[in-house]
């Protein structure tokens, strides 16, 4: 059960940075994108076809960061230039991207079970500094053996690279650049009037939320060990939903805070799924029904909890005035009986 | 001459060759000099608004030529020509971005002359700038520079859009009936600020408006449109005899005899 929360928790911190290039488009640029099916695996199978030949991991990963960019840069140029709907371009570039990720690795899915990727080589680096050995015998040493994970090292990779993908995202947002592309999304008519270019604005702020959607696939193909065409369906409505749990659960107050809520929101996502994954008569392929239920209650209860607070709050002001005009009454009537008793 | 804005026989017609087409400005020149303040007023569908647009670069004229100090922006893009022009527009809440605070709005119109990178937008530095432009508007918006500009009412967002269109002093400001969706207290406090503004900056304007008393009080000329035409100008001198009642006569001779020759047209 520990064991599998844990690694529950990593695989979060992983979607945590698709996540964020989610909420850069969706909230940021107020743009719901599809592409993110697609773009997801893009960065999956070229950071695969990649290591297979040879190339350095860290290299193939930053490459599969750049081919998500240009992704989205398509999408964007579709939607401004080609005047397309927004919904409707990111669907056209998801349908192509399919094809173009079967091209690019060549077959539906590529192992890399025997490969050198980020993840092997930052746990060998992590075996050599002997932290695990340590946690370990500390937690032994209070009795709690069964509750040790194989390593901590994945862990803090994952949570330090999210968090400081996020602090850039938070420093991004608030140059001259990234205020424009927040009023892009927020108001175009005043940043229009204010001599930005919202057609370039949408361009890149899709390009970067590709990236990181990217990004993330290349991770997840080396922490699964394998790239599949497949591994991107859906990936959206994760997106989402680790948004829209995050903001119900941490709020969105800022910047520094939503992106935080982010992060938070991918690994609790990650945790419900798993959870549920548990229950005896769910299976794997149920998973996509648990995350529409999920996103659906994440979106209906917090109007509900307001709607019961409203009416308890108005119940509350009933009986005041109700209680006030008693409490006025006796006093007249005390008034009165005073005045009697003056005569 | 030093003339900052220019309108060359600007033309423009909506709708071309259907049932609805609509000569939207036909053939007009206007010239504003440096500091002048010019109110302009006119009916619904005058094409007051069209004049707008097509100065600040939402529309291109079908024919004619803008110039902004002395240089050709007919073709430019809206974006680009707004490094030139600061515009107020009739909705309070078109003018600011709802969920970015005040110091981020402000930090917005503070690069819109510049071309925009990745240095922070709100600094010490910047921020003290804003503090004290804020302050000149008297609204107490100053002591709230992290508030969101959606909590703000009407008045002062329309405030704040105001001082984010003059601060980084553009070459024309467009005021495009900036008064018009106010209770009439907070638009008497935007008209005066419009004049504080424009008299302490010198700033070129061309206001449109419907109040005709507005377009009295403000501004040193004065034009009246009527269907894609200026139909009266009135200059400095001319402007300062000039009534309510002498404009709406005024208004009433050029309309009516407009219309009587229309009509002796179709007898």
């Amino acid at each position: 059960m520990f064991t599998a929360i844990f690694s529950s928790v990593e695989a979060g911190a992983i979607y945590a940075l698709m996540a964020l290039g989610v909420y850069l488009s969706f909230r940021i640029l107020d743009f719901p994108d599809l592409t993110v099916d697609g773009s997801f695996v893009t960065g999956a199978s070229v950071a695969a076809i990649m290591i297979v030949s040879g190339a350095n991991p860290f290299i193939a990963t930053m490459v599969a960061l750049v081919a998500g960019f240009m992704a989205g840069c398509m999408t964007g140029l579709l939607h401004t230039k080609g005047g397309i709907n927004p919904l409707l371009s990111g669907i056209l570039m998801m349908i192509a991207l399919y094809s173009i990720n079967l091209r690019i690795m060549g077959k539906s899915n590529v192992p890399l079970l025997s490969e050198e990727t980020v993840i092997t080589k930052f746990s060998d680096f992590w075996t050599n500094l002997n932290i695990d050995q340590t946690i370990g015998s500390l937690f032994a040493s209070i009795g709690l053996a069964d509750y040790t994970p194989k390593t901590w090292g994945i862990l803090l990779f994952m949570i330090i690279l999210a968090f400081s993908i996020k602090g850039l995202i938070d420093a991004f947002l608030k140059t001259d650049i990234g205020l424009a592309l927040r009023a892009t999304g927020d108001n175009e008519t005043m940043i229009r009037s204010f001599s930005a270019n919202t057609d370039t604005l949408k361009v890149i702020g899709l390009g970067l939320s590709n990236a990181l959607v990217a990004f993330a696939g290349a991770l997840i193909a080396q922490y699964n060990g394998f790239s599949d065409v497949g591994m991107g369906i859906g990936m959206i409505i994760i997106g989402l939903a680790s948004v829209i749990i995050g903001e119900a659960i941490f709020g969105a107050k800022n910047i520094v805070r939503a992106t935080f809520a982010v992060i938070g929101g991918a690994i609790v996502y990650r945790i419900i799924v798993t959870l549920a994954l548990r229950v005896e008569f769910l299976e794997t392929g149920d998973m996509k029904l648990i995350t529409a239920i999920i996103v659906v209650s994440a979106l209906v209860v917090p109007k509900l909890v307001n709607q019961q607070k409203e009416r308890q709050r108005k119940k509350k002001r009933l009986l005041e005035s109700a209680l006030r005009q008693n409490n006025s009454l006796e006093k007249s009537g005390e008034q009165l009986a005073a005045a009697k008793s003056d005569l | 001459m030093n003339s900052l804005l220019q309108l060359n026989q600007i033309y423009k017609v909506f709708n071309e060759g259907t049932p609805d087409e609509k000569i939207a400005i036909n053939h007009v020149n206007l010239s504003l000099n440096k500091g002048d303040f010019v109110t302009v007023i006119g009916s619904n569908g005058a094409g007051k608004s069209t004049l707008m647009n097509l100065i600040s670069g939402k529309m291109f004229p079908d024919i004619g030529q803008v110039k902004v100090d002395s240089q050709d922006v007919t073709t430019m893009k809206e974006h680009k020509r707004s490094r030139l022009i600061g515009r107020v527009f009739q909705d309070p809440m078109a003018g600011t971005a709802p969920s970015m605070t005040i110091e981020e709005n402000l930090a917005i119109a503070y690069s819109r002359a510049s071309s925009r990178g990745l240095s922070r937008g709100v600094t010490k530095k910047r921020r003290e700038f804003y503090i004290e432009k804020l302050e000149s508007l008297h609204l107490g918006l100053e002591n709230r520079l992290q508030a969101k500009v959606g909590l703000l009412s009407g008045g002062e967002r329309q405030a704040l859009s105001l001082l984010m269109a003059t601060f980084t002093d553009p070459k024309i400001l467009l005021l495009d009936e900036h008064t018009a969706a106010l209770d009439p207290s907070r638009a008497e406090l935007i008209t005066n600020l419009t004049r504080d503004i424009v008299n302490e900056t010198n700033l070129t304007t061309l206001m449109v408006t419907h109040n005709m008393q507005q377009a009295l009080d403000l501004g040193n000329r004065l034009i009246m449109m009527d269907s894609g035409q200026i139909i009266f100008e009135a200059n400095e001198e001319e402007k300062s005899k000039l009534t309510v009642e002498k404009l709406l006569e005024e208004f009433q001779r050029i309309r009516g005899s407009k219309m009587s020759s229309d009509r002796s047209v179709l007898v």
